[in-house]
């Protein structure tokens, strides 16, 4: 109870934190932010330029900026888009969910990957393998993803001409063709994580097979393979729980290089569209949302933690 | 040891051999990487262009070599940066505790709870894109990592007895910082630079893909991999060349700071 409490407390600072800092990011923008927005042409007048200023609340004190600010998006409100005058919400709502199947099919894999692969890294250890294991981790480790998306684009034109790989269709329209468009992205944003996880699996294997557990499990006779899975890797799946918390963070930002890779219409569109723009509030509410999004994973991670470690309770 | 002997000279021969490419680069390029040529345009592997050409018909081998010094110029300033401002902050959390302690962690809380990339974008985005931006950025993103990573070593060295006897025998503060307590960071932060700045490469080559990084015609792997992608099927030696200069780069850095870490640290053999 007194882990949840504190936890909480810190979650309310650090978002607290980061309203202020996306808050920021208008106002630090050297120059005229409003100016900027507007840019050069010939329809751009002092009245509009008083006009946007007032309609994003530059024209206030910033402590008052800021309240109304925080008042509005607390109800849910995160502003007007400048250009369409669709309430931002809605739009990222339009494009949130091919970066949250992107992600989550991502994770999946890679998560769901790294669990052989680690166990078997382990189990490989010492048998001459090391040194290419070493290897191939650090190389997938690096391994661009948005580079490696486009050789997988590269390979398969060549290999498969007819196949639909670009673009997005909705999961619910037409799941085969979701699935053909969504997995070579979603591998190659995986690949990292893999590595990653992996990496970290091995070497938590490594740790829990030098354990009393598990040498009191070998003295009374279970058989090898017994105690490597059930002993050695139901504990080194702790240590891989918390990281998957890390990776949210990877793959959020990932996803949207990968996503101009394959031509997916999700968040990165949406932001980088709004960058070209200068369309500063609906980059401020999508960093927003997206954030608070990777905080809330993370609280959730550690909670989840402490359900399944009882040592971090304590 | 003898594994670690050989993946350690591939690693170093890799890095020296990167940074000196890097950093003699316009000595040791072919071609003006800016040239352009109408007449041999998105031309595949030759004697003459030993990597082909791209759509302004401007040698690849010499725009690889010099992006990937504008690649290291980048991220290695931004690594530089927050390796200076992280750590002393860190290193100022640990010795004094209380009060500085709790008020540093927590700013770098917050700043570490954005998404790397997400929040390297957002500043990017308010000062305008470049190199300069994209430094700034970088080295901004990687302050908080920086902090964390000092100040857990540097917790125990505080606590050594070392450090009690110098302070005891009246040091200054500064003194115990600079002479007793930093040294004794130099192996960590040796490793994490490594593994560090090979991940600042990746982020520095994410942003100028979607081009928010050094604008054209300066060349950057990044840049280069992304007009690759809009001739792929054209000609994709572009964008398979400058993406593998990528991959080889952050490649030698991680593998260097993997292998000093092994090494370093050996419980986790």
């Amino acid at each position: 109870m007194f882990l949840i409490c504190s936890r909480l407390l810190d979650l309310l600072l650090v978002l607290f934190g980061v309203s202020v800092l996306t808050f920021l990011m208008i106002r630090l923008i050297p120059g005229d932010a409003v100016a900027i927005m507007l840019g050069a042409n010939s329809e751009v007048t002092p009245d509009r330029i008083a006009a946007l200023r007032s309609q994003i609340g530059l024209d206030q004190p910033i402590l008052l900026q800021y309240l109304h600010w925080l008042g509005a998006i607390l109800q849910g409100d995160l502003g007007v888009s400048l250009w369409t005058r669709q309430p931002v919400s809605q739009e990222i709502l339009q494009h949130v969910a091919p970066t949250a199947e992107l992600a989550a099919l991502a994770l999946a894999l890679g998560a769901g990957l790294a669990v052989p692969v680690g166990v078997a890294m382990a189990w490989l250890r010492g048998r001459g393998w090391d040194i290419a294991l070493q290897i191939g981790s650090v190389a997938g480790l690096t391994i661009p993803s948005f580079w490696l998306g486009i050789m997988l684009i590269l390979a398969l034109t060549a290999l498969a001409p007819d196949l639909q790989m670009l673009g997005y269709v909705p999961i619910f329209e037409d799941p085969l063709g979701n699935l053909a468009r969504m997995i070579f992205p979603a591998f190659a944003l995986s690949l990292p994580i893999m590595a990653n996880l992996a990496r970290l699996l091995r070497s938590a294997m490594l740790e829990a097979l030098q354990q009393d557990f598990v040498r009191t499990a070998r003295a009374k006779g279970v058989r090898e393979s017994l105690v490597f899975f059930r002993h050695a890797l139901r504990n080194a799946l702790i240590p891989f729980v918390t990281s998957v918390g890390i990776t949210t963070g990877y793959l959020l930002g990932g996803a949207i290089v990968v996503e101009q890779v394959f031509a997916i219409p999700g968040l990165g569109r949406l932001i980088l569209g709004a960058i070209a723009e200068r369309n500063y509030p609906l980059v401020q509410a999508s960093i927003l949302a997206i954030t608070t999004t990777f905080v809330l994973v993370n609280v959730l991670v550690d909670l989840l933690y402490a359900a399944i470690d009882p040592r971090v309770r304590s | 040891m003898k594994r670690g002997g050989l993946l350690l000279t591939i690693a170093v021969l890799l890095v020296v051999i990167l940074l000196a490419l890097a950093a003699f680069a316009p000595q040791v390029a072919p071609y003006d990487p800016l040239a352009q040529s109408i007449l041999t345009r998105m031309k595949g592997p030759s004697a003459l262009h030993w990597l082909g050409t791209d759509q302004f018909g401007r040698d690849l081998l010499s725009r690889i070599i010099f992006g990937l010094r504008a690649s290291l110029g980048i991220s290695g300033s931004a690594v530089l940066i927050a390796l200076a401002l992280g750590g002393t902050l860190g290193l100022l959390a640990a010795y004094y505790r209380g009060w500085t302690e709790r008020v540093v962690m927590r700013a770098m809380d917050i700043l570490f709870a954005f998404p790397v990339m997400l929040l390297a974008i957002g500043i990017i985005a308010m000062l305008g894109p470049g190199a300069g931006p994209t430094s700034l950025a970088i080295a901004i993103v990687y302050t908080p990592i920086f902090a964390r990573l000092i100040r857990a070593p540097a917790l125990v060295v505080v606590e050594t007895d070392y450090v009690m006897n110098a302070r005891a025998i009246g040091a200054t503060d500064l003194r115990i910082l600079l002479r007793h307590i930093l040294p004794n960071l130099a192996s960590v932060v040796l490793v994490q630079t490594s593994l560090l700045l090979s991940t600042a490469i990746l982020v520095e080559a994410s942003l100028s893909f979607l081009g928010l990084g050094a604008q054209p015609p300066t060349p950057s792997l990044g840049g280069m991999l992304s007009d690759g992608r809009n001739f792929l099927m054209l000609s994709p030696w572009s964008a398979v060349f400058s993406g593998f200069a990528i991959l080889i780069l952050a490649f030698a850095l991680n593998l260097l700071g993997d292998v000093l870490r092994d090494r370093l640290d050996p419980r986790l053999q």
